[in-house]
């Protein structure tokens, strides 16, 4: 096992692991960054979501040694104090119930914003289709997301 | 003065550490302030939760209630800040360790916690604002009734005197504490709390990564562990083979660990212990291991669905019997049938089931998910042969608990293993594991009987139920029907003769409490059959339910569950107005209502649907709710957006088949909750009520599937009798 670097929002990490190990599990069981969730390994809920050079993707279904190159940002890094207008805008909607899907929620809502800034409703539901939320909180993410698209973010 | 269950107990507690109040949710009021003596009194203390007042003002509760997305911090903290007249960021709440020593009702479900916890904490929080008072009177040498207190300062507006809570606390620790039945309450319009949005106080937390689920407890040495279980119930490992697993890297230690019995109802199976979640995933993939797959192994849930069907055809034991269903009907009646069935269904909380334990040498220390953390600790206690007190169980954050995180099962597995690996471990459930070993919503049937008159008056309602009890399996065979028929029973119509009949189907699938419970299906099963009947007698469902929702004038409900008509109305016409039930729809849409009561609220909820072919799509549901005095309406409105959703999930797509004894679904592709673009809009009206608060929880649930089942037969003519719904061409 050869150490692998990697750049997670913004700061350089080693990990050495077996090279096959999904992204998900480096981050929360070596690196205890435990923002990022386990729901079904098998890209199905989205709650493992990450960027990857501004992606979204589903970290239990990315090798690590795939992404040594690029740069990972977690719900760790989106903000150091709940200033993303995602953040604002999910606690102005009060949108989390539970709150386990809702670090890969946020992460997939990012991603959608960064790319269009103005989102319709079917924008939306083609890029948080992927992200399941058990607790049915999925009105309360949408209106986030105008919210947050209205404040420009 | 002994502590008495009438009485108050006063004690000084050690000075300067400001004012300490226990306080009980349930049996008889009682507070005390805790005393030396109090904590020596025994084993059991009669306190559920204790308020600390602290020397700077400040006010900490600490009680044992789970957090799982309801709120219910924050409800509790708004109900004491609101009575004892602090600012509401004055009070936290806080998770108690659990130790039945000190908190007698640790469980969180059946939608009680604010039904609960409501009157007691509200006249705790009003005794701290009393004793406030009472000590700043006597300091001053004025009357109490010329002293007022507000935002945590008591003020002598006669001669502009005031003092802060901080500086009143030690004196106040020091007087008796007045009657909890006398003390004054706030009456509803002094109100600036208790039923104002307020923003909970656990959301922050869930929009960066810092909530700590189970599965994020993360403590110095950990390891992870995994377990192969049999795919069938009672299916045990006859012969494993570990080589290749243990060549995976990563992999610690392979063993055995037995099934549990019937309380805890563990599969047992093959542990793999690795440095990493992955690894031991990895190297269970690696094992090798034949299944004895046990006495279960042919059941089917097509043979179990004839079954239910047989035994809903044949008598089964009576639970209610006004006048006789059997009378001979006038020529000219129409009678009505139908079956309903219900499949099982998997909790499929987001969060896997997991727990972290710590075995150390004469005492444990545990990290649960849990909804009852009592149940966690004596379970632990009991497999690592220590007595209960040393057993330490932390409560994290819940991703979801639906009923499943009442159980002892996974706890129960990770102190079998906690024992062999001596370090602490992270006992992991993969999402295959979650699905595959739940324990499930009982599968059922229902057939139901009625008619209605020439002048469109029902005659008469039979309702046989059948499933795989949840009592059966928990083993209380004079209690079959206990989390069966509820609802069912209370049925609200006013008609002459009503049967209700109960028999239970053996199956070896493990049955549990699902949201709502029994709810789920009885409600489906009431709220349609009464729309069957609307549509033989010719008259329109809302109209035809309000003429049935008769509230004689000198009605008692008969037992606890049992709804008050005219409050079912209420929420009928409100939905209904809302909906704006009398305007006409274009062809191939149509609207149905379905109202209902379950846990203490009445909750009426309609529907509007298009129907294209096979196909169907849900508008709009407006919901509109009576759950009594609203403590957070922001914490009721997404509760019940909640409720919604999960039982639209169940309406419109889920279902859990077994096949050769093991379930066929492992996971989100086999049973798909309902995404973002298939969930309609949810309009929330919140009835203002001055009842005492119902729970929230669970009670949206059971009438979402049956109004858009009733709008489906609307638009389009099919009635829909079976779980999840599937439309004919
Ligand atoms: S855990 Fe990655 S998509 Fe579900
Ligand atoms: S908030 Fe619970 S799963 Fe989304």
């Amino acid at each position: 096992m050869a150490p692998i670097q990697l750049l997670i929002n913004n700061s350089p990490h080693e990990v050495e692991v077996d090279p096959d190990t999904p992204l998900l599990w480096v981050l929360r069981d070596k690196l205890n960054m435990t923002g990022t969730k386990y729901g079904c390994g098998m890209g199905l809920c989205g709650a493992c979501t990450v960027h990857l050079d501004g992606q979204a993707v589903r970290s239990c279904q990315t090798a690590v040694s795939s992404v040594a190159s690029k740069k990972i940002t977690t719900i760790e890094g989106l903000s150091v104090d709940n200033s993303h207008p995602l953040q604002k805008a999910w606690i102005a909607e009060q949108v989390p119930q539970c709150g386990y899907c809702q670090p890969g929620q946020i992460m997939s809502a990012a991603a959608l914003l960064a790319k269009t800034s103005r989102p319709s409703d079917q924008q939306i539901d083609s890029a948080m289709g992927g992200n399941l939320c058990r607790c049915g909180m999925y009105q309360r993410i949408r209106r986030a997301i105008h919210r947050a698209a209205g404040e420009g973010a | 003065m002994a502590i008495s269950r009438r009485n108050f107990v006063v004690r000084s507690t050690v000075a300067g550490a400001g004012l300490l109040v226990g306080l009980r949710f349930s049996g008889p009021m009682l507070l005390s302030q805790e005393s030396e003596k109090a904590k020596k009194k025994g084993p059991v203390n009669p306190f559920d939760a204790y308020i600390h007042v602290h020397p700077d003002g400040n006010i900490s509760l600490i009680v044992a209630k789970s957090e799982m997305g309801q709120g219910i911090k924050t409800g509790l903290a708004m109900i004491l800040a609101e009575e004892a007249d602090v600012d509401f960021n004055a009070v936290s709440v806080e998770q108690a360790e659990t130790r039945p020593d000190i908190y007698e009702h640790m469980g969180t479900g059946g939608s009680g916690s604010t039904m609960e916890n409501f009157m007691p904490l509200r006249r705790a929080g009003a005794s701290v604002r009393e004793l406030m008072i009472t000590a700043a009177a006597q300091k001053w040498n004025v009357p109490k009734t010329e002293c007022e207190a507000k935002q945590a300062i008591v003020r002598h507006t006669k001669s502009s005197r005031h003092a802060t809570y901080g500086e009143l606390v030690d004196a106040a620790s020091k007087l008796p504490l007045p009657d909890p039945e006398k003390v004054p309450l706030k009456n509803e319009s002094q109100f600036d709390l208790i039923g104002h949005a307020t923003p909970r106080v656990d959301i922050p937390s869930k929009v960066n990564g810092s909530a700590g689920f189970g599965l994020d407890v993360r403590v110095p040495e950990m390891v992870f562990a995994v377990v192969a279980r049999c795919p069938t119930f009672g299916g045990k490992p006859l012969h494993f083979d570990a080589s290749k697993a243990k060549a995976v890297p990563g992999v610690r230690d392979i063993f055995e660990i037995p099934a549990l019995g019937k309380d805890m109802y563990t599969a047992g199976g093959i542990v793999v212990v690795a440095d990493s979640t992955w690894a031991a995933m990895k190297g269970r993939e690696a094992l090798q291991i034949d299944w004895d797959r046990g006495p279960a192994a042919s059941e089917s849930s097509a043979i179990l669905r004839q079954s239910l069907r047989t035994a809903a055809s044949k008598p089964g034991k009576r639970i209610r019997n006004d006048g006789n269903v059997d009378e001979a009907l006038p020529s000219s009646a129409k009678r009505v049938e139908a079956v309903y069935e219900f499949p099982h269904l998997a909790h499929a909380t987001m969060e896997p089931m997991n727990i972290t334990v710590h075995a150390r040498a004469g005492e444990a220390e545990v990290w649960a998910p849990t909804q009852s953390p009592d149940w966690v600790q004596r379970t632990v206690a009991k497999l690592l042969d220590l007595p209960s007190q040393k057993v330490i169980v932390h409560t994290t954050l819940l991703g979801g608990g639906f009923g499943r995180r009442y159980m002892a099962d996974y706890p129960a597995e990770a102190a079998q293993i906690a024992k062999v690996v001596g370090k602490p471990v992270q006992l992991v459930w993969s999402r295959e594991d979650d699905m595959t070993h739940d324990f499930y919503r009982p599968a059922a049937c229902h057939r139901m009987r009625g008619a209605v008159n020439q002048a469109g008056h029902p005659l008469l309602w039979s309702h046989t139920i059948t499933s795989t009890s949840i009592g059966a399996f928990w083993g209380s065979p004079d209690k079959l029907e206990e989390s069966e028929v509820g609802g069912a029973k209370q049925m609200p119509y006013t008609i002459r003769n009503v049967r209700l009949e109960y028999s239970a189907v053996p199956s070896s699938v493990p049955p549990l409490w699902w949201r709502s419970v029994e709810h789920s299906f009885n409600g489906f099963a009431v709220e349609c059959f009464i729309d069957e009947l609307a549509a033989a007698a010719g008259r329109d469902p809302v109209e035809f339910r309000r003429g049935l929702l008769v509230k004689p004038a000198n009605w008692k409900p008969k037992d606890e569950d049992d709804p008050d008509p005219a409050r079912l109305r209420g929420v009928l016409d409100l939905a209904a107005e809302k909906v704006g039930w009398s305007k006409p729809l274009p062809k191939g849409k149509g609207r149905g209502i379905a109202s209902y009561h379950s846990f203490g609220s009445y909750i009426a909820e309609a529907a509007e649907v298009t129907v294209t072919g096979k196909d169907f799509k849900i508008d709009r549901i407006i919901a509109a709710i009576d759950c009594g005095q609203v403590v957070n309406p922001e914490s009721v409105r997404a509760q019940a957006e909640s409720a919604i959703i999960y039982g639209l999930s169940a309406a419109l797509k889920n279902e859990i088949t077994i096949k050769d004894g093991a379930v066929e679904q492992s996971n989100f592709d086999g049973y798909d909750p309902i995404r973002i673009d298939e969930a309609p809009p949810i309009e929330v009206h919140i009835l203002k009520s001055k009842e005492d608060p119902g729970g929230m929880g669970e009670p949206a649930l059971p009438p979402a599937a049956p109004a858009v089942a009733n709008a489906i037969f609307a638009a389009s003519g099919q009635r829909l009798r079976r779980l999840p719904f599937q439309l004919k061409t």
